[in-house]
C-alpha cells in the first residue's frame, strides 16, 4: 500500500476537494482533509478493505495561538494487516469570543481509542468534539478554568482558595 | 512578607472537584456506587474508580484520573529537547530507560543523525532498556501476585529487581530516573567491569525465573483467580488501541521491536510470546501475566547477546566517546514526526511538531500506553465480581505517572 493509493481511495469516494494542501513535512506521511468531513473519511479508511486502518494510535490537538486563530487535530492511524502508518490532519478556526464554536466530528464510534483521547484534547487544548458520548474533562479537575495547552493560557489566581502561581 | 497567610479556609472551598459521573438518581433501586481509591493499594497509585454495583456484580466502572497530572506536554513546550529527557523519565518511572530511548530516537530522526549513532551506543541503549524492562515486569508481576493475595513473589521479585537497580545506578548514579540516554549518545560509557557483573546477574537470574514460574504461574490458587477472568477479545483490543503485553495476551503477535525493527533489534534474536489460553480463554488475566513472564526470558536473551557484542567486536576502546555526536544545539527543521517504541507496557509514542525556528518543540504529545490500556477497564469488568475487578486492574499493569503524565 502507498500514500497515492490512499489518496485515490479518498478522491474516488469523496471527490477532489476532500484533500487539502498540506503545509508540513511529516513522518509518517500526512494527509490534510476537510475538517467537517473527518468522521466520514475515517470511517472509509477504517472499513475499506484496501487500506483497513484498524488501529488509532494517537490523537493530538494543537493550538496556534490567538494571532493565527487556528487549531489542528492530528490522527495517527496504523493498519496492522498492511503494516502502514498514516497521519491525518485537520485545520479549523479557533474558537474565540466573536467566532462561532467549531465542533470537530468525533471518531470515537469508529475507534474506542478516540474516546479518552478526545476528552484529553478537550481538556488540555479546548477542542470541542460533536457527538462525543462522554464530553467531560479527564485529567484536570472538573472546575478548572481554561485549557493549559492553548498558547495564550493564563493560570487562574486561586483554586479552592489555594494560590496557583507560587 | 507581603502575604504571610497561604491559605484561608472557606466553606465554598469544599466543593467537589471530581464529581461522580453517576448520581444516585440515575441508578436502579438495587444498584449502588462503590468508590475505590484514590488511596488504595490495589489501584497501584492515585487512581479513583467509581464502581456501580448490583450486589457483588459490577454494572459499570468509571475511572477518574489526573491526581498525578503534571502536564508533561506544557513543560515540553517550554524546554529545549535535551532538557525534556528528565521529564520523560518521570512519566513511566518504572521504565525510564525505555522512554528515554524512544524520545532520543525521535529527536535523532528529526535531526537526521539517526544512522550516525555508533553501534556501541545503540547496543548499550538496548542493554539498559532491556534491563529496565525486566525490572518493570518484576514490579508488574510482583504487585499483581500481591493483589491476588500472594505475598512471597513480591518479595522475591523485589529482591531480584534490586540487582538491576544497582546495576543501573552504577551506570549513571540514579536508581530510577536516569537521564542516561541522551540525544545523539549517552551520558557516560558503561563503567569498567559492568559487562562482567551483568553476565553474573544473568546467570543468577535464570534459575530464579524458573522458580517464579513454578511459584506463581502454575500455582493453583493463582490460576483459579486469573484464568477466564477479564477476557479481552482481540477485536475489541485492536479497536481500543491496546498495545504491549495486553494486546499480545489477546493473541496478536505484534511487537514494535519486530515490526518497526528500530535501533539494533533486527540484529538480535528473540521471540514474541503471545497468549495461547493455556489455562482458560485467550486474553484472560492469566495469559497477560504469562506473556510478561515469557518476555522476561526474551529480555534475558537480548541482554546476553548485547553483552556478547559489547565484549567482542564492540568492546570498549580508549578513543570511544559516547558524547561525540551529542549536538550542542538541537534545532530540527520544520517537520512533524511520530515515533513509537515498544515499552514494557506497550506502545509509547511521541508526536513532535517542530517549527524550524526555535530549540523548543512547538508541540510535543506523549501517547501513553497505559492511559489507553486503562480506558478499556469498563468494558472488561462489566458483569464481573468486585474481587475480579482488582484482578483485572492489576493485570492491565498501569503506572499512574504515565497515565496522568
Amino acid at each position: 500500500m502507498s500514500l497515492d493509493e490512499i489518496k485515490e481511495i479518498l478522491i474516488n469516494k469523496f471527490g477532489e476537494d476532500i484533500l487539502l494542501e498540506s503545509e508540513v513535512e511529516s513522518t509518517p506521511p500526512m494527509l490534510t482533509v476537510a475538517a467537517s468531513r473527518i468522521a466520514e473519511v475515517c470511517m472509509e479508511l477504517h472499513t475499506n478493505e484496501h487500506c483497513y486502518f484498524d488501529y488509532l494510535a494517537c490523537l493530538t490537538g494543537l493550538d496556534h495561538g490567538p494571532e493565527q486563530a487556528k487549531m489542528e487535530v492530528v490522527y495517527h492511524l496504523y493498519s496492522i494487516p498492511y503494516n502502514f502508518q498514516l497521519a491525518l490532519n485537520i485545520v479549523f478556526p479557533r474558537t474565540a469570543e466573536d467566532t462561532e464554536l467549531f465542533e470537530v466530528p468525533t471518531v470515537s464510534h469508529i475507534w474506542r481509542t478516540a474516546d479518552w483521547h478526545e476528552r484529553e484534547a478537550y481538556d488540555l487544548v479546548g477542542i470541542h468534539f460533536s457527538g462525543h458520548p462522554d464530553p467531560r474533562r479527564i485529567l484536570l479537575p472538573a472546575d478548572w478554568e481554561g485549557h493549559p495547552l492553548q498558547k495564550d493560557y493564563k493560570e487562574q489566581d486561586y483554586y479552592h482558595g489555594i494560590k496557583v502561581i507560587y | 512578607m507581603a502575604n504571610p497567610i497561604q491559605y484561608q479556609f472557606d466553606e465554598a472551598h469544599l466543593r467537589r472537584s471530581a464529581p461522580n459521573k453517576f448520581s444516585p438518581e440515575d441508578l436502579k433501586v438495587e444498584e449502588m456506587i462503590v468508590n475505590v481509591g484514590p488511596q488504595h493499594p490495589s489501584t497501584h497509585g492515585v487512581l479513583r474508580l467509581e464502581v456501580i454495583t448490583d450486589g457483588e456484580i459490577i454494572v459499570d466502572v468509571v475511572p477518574h484520573l489526573g491526581y498525578l497530572h503534571r502536564c508533561f506536554e506544557k513543560h515540553a513546550e517550554n524546554l529545549p529537547y535535551n532538557q525534556i529527557i528528565p521529564f520523560v523519565d518521570r512519566m513511566d518511572y518504572l521504565a525510564s530507560m525505555n522512554s528515554e530511548h524512544a524520545f532520543a530516537m525521535g529527536v535523532e530522526q528529526m535531526l537526521g543523525i539517526k544512522d550516525q549513532v555508533p553501534p556501541r551506543v545503540e547496543f548499550i541503549r538496548v542493554l539498559v532498556a532491556e534491563l529496565n524492562r525486566l525490572a518493570s515486569h518484576f514490579v508488574a508481576i510482583g504487585t499483581y501476585a500481591m493483589d491476588i493475595g500472594a505475598y512471597t513473589p513480591f518479595l522475591w521479585l523485589m529482591r531480584d529487581r534490586e540487582h538491576i537497580m544497582r546495576l543501573l545506578e552504577w551506570t549513571c548514579g540514579a536508581r530510577m530516573l536516569y537521564n542516561y540516554i541522551w540525544v545523539g549518545g549517552l551520558f557516560y560509557d558503561l563503567p569498567v567491569g559492568f559487562e562482567k557483573r551483568c553476565s553474573e546477574f544473568v546467570r543468577y537470574l535464570k534459575p530464579k525465573l524458573a522458580e517464579l514460574e513454578k511459584l506463581v504461574m502454575e500455582n493453583k490458587i493463582f490460576v483459579e483467580r486469573t484464568a477466564n477472568v477479564g477476557v479481552l477479545p482481540l477485536d475489541l483490543a485492536i479497536n481500543a488501541g491496546i498495545s504491549g503485553p495486553m494486546l499480545r495476551g489477546s493473541g496478536l503477535k505484534l511487537d514494535l521491536r519486530k515490526v518497526d525493527a528500530y535501533s539494533v533489534y533486527p540484529e538480535l534474536e528473540f521471540d514474541v510470546p503471545v497468549g495461547e489460553g493455556l489455562m482458560g480463554t485467550i486474553g484472560d488475566c492469566w495469559d497477560r501475566t504469562h506473556v510478561r513472564v515469557r518476555e522476561c526470558y526474551e529480555s534475558l536473551k537480548i541482554i546476553e547477546q548485547c553483552l556478547d557484542r559489547l565484549q567482542s567486536d564492540l568492546a570498549r576502546t580508549k578513543e570511544f566517546d559516547p558524547r561525540a555526536l551529542v549536538p550542542k544545539k538541537i534545532r530540527p527543521k520544520k517537520q512533524d514526526l511520530y515515533v513509537r517504541a515498544e515499552n514494557p507496557r506497550g506502545e509509547l509514542g511521541f508526536y513532535f511538531r517542530a517549527d524550524g525556528k526555535s530549540d523548543v518543540p512547538f508541540r510535543c504529545k506523549a501517547r501513553s500506553s497505559c492511559f489507553v490500556n486503562l480506558s478499556i477497564i469498563g468494558a472488561m469488568a462489566k458483569g464481573c465480581m468486585i474481587a475480579d475487578l482488582i484482578a483485572i486492574l492489576g493485570s492491565i499493569d498501569i503506572v499512574l505517572g504515565e497515565v496522568d503524565r
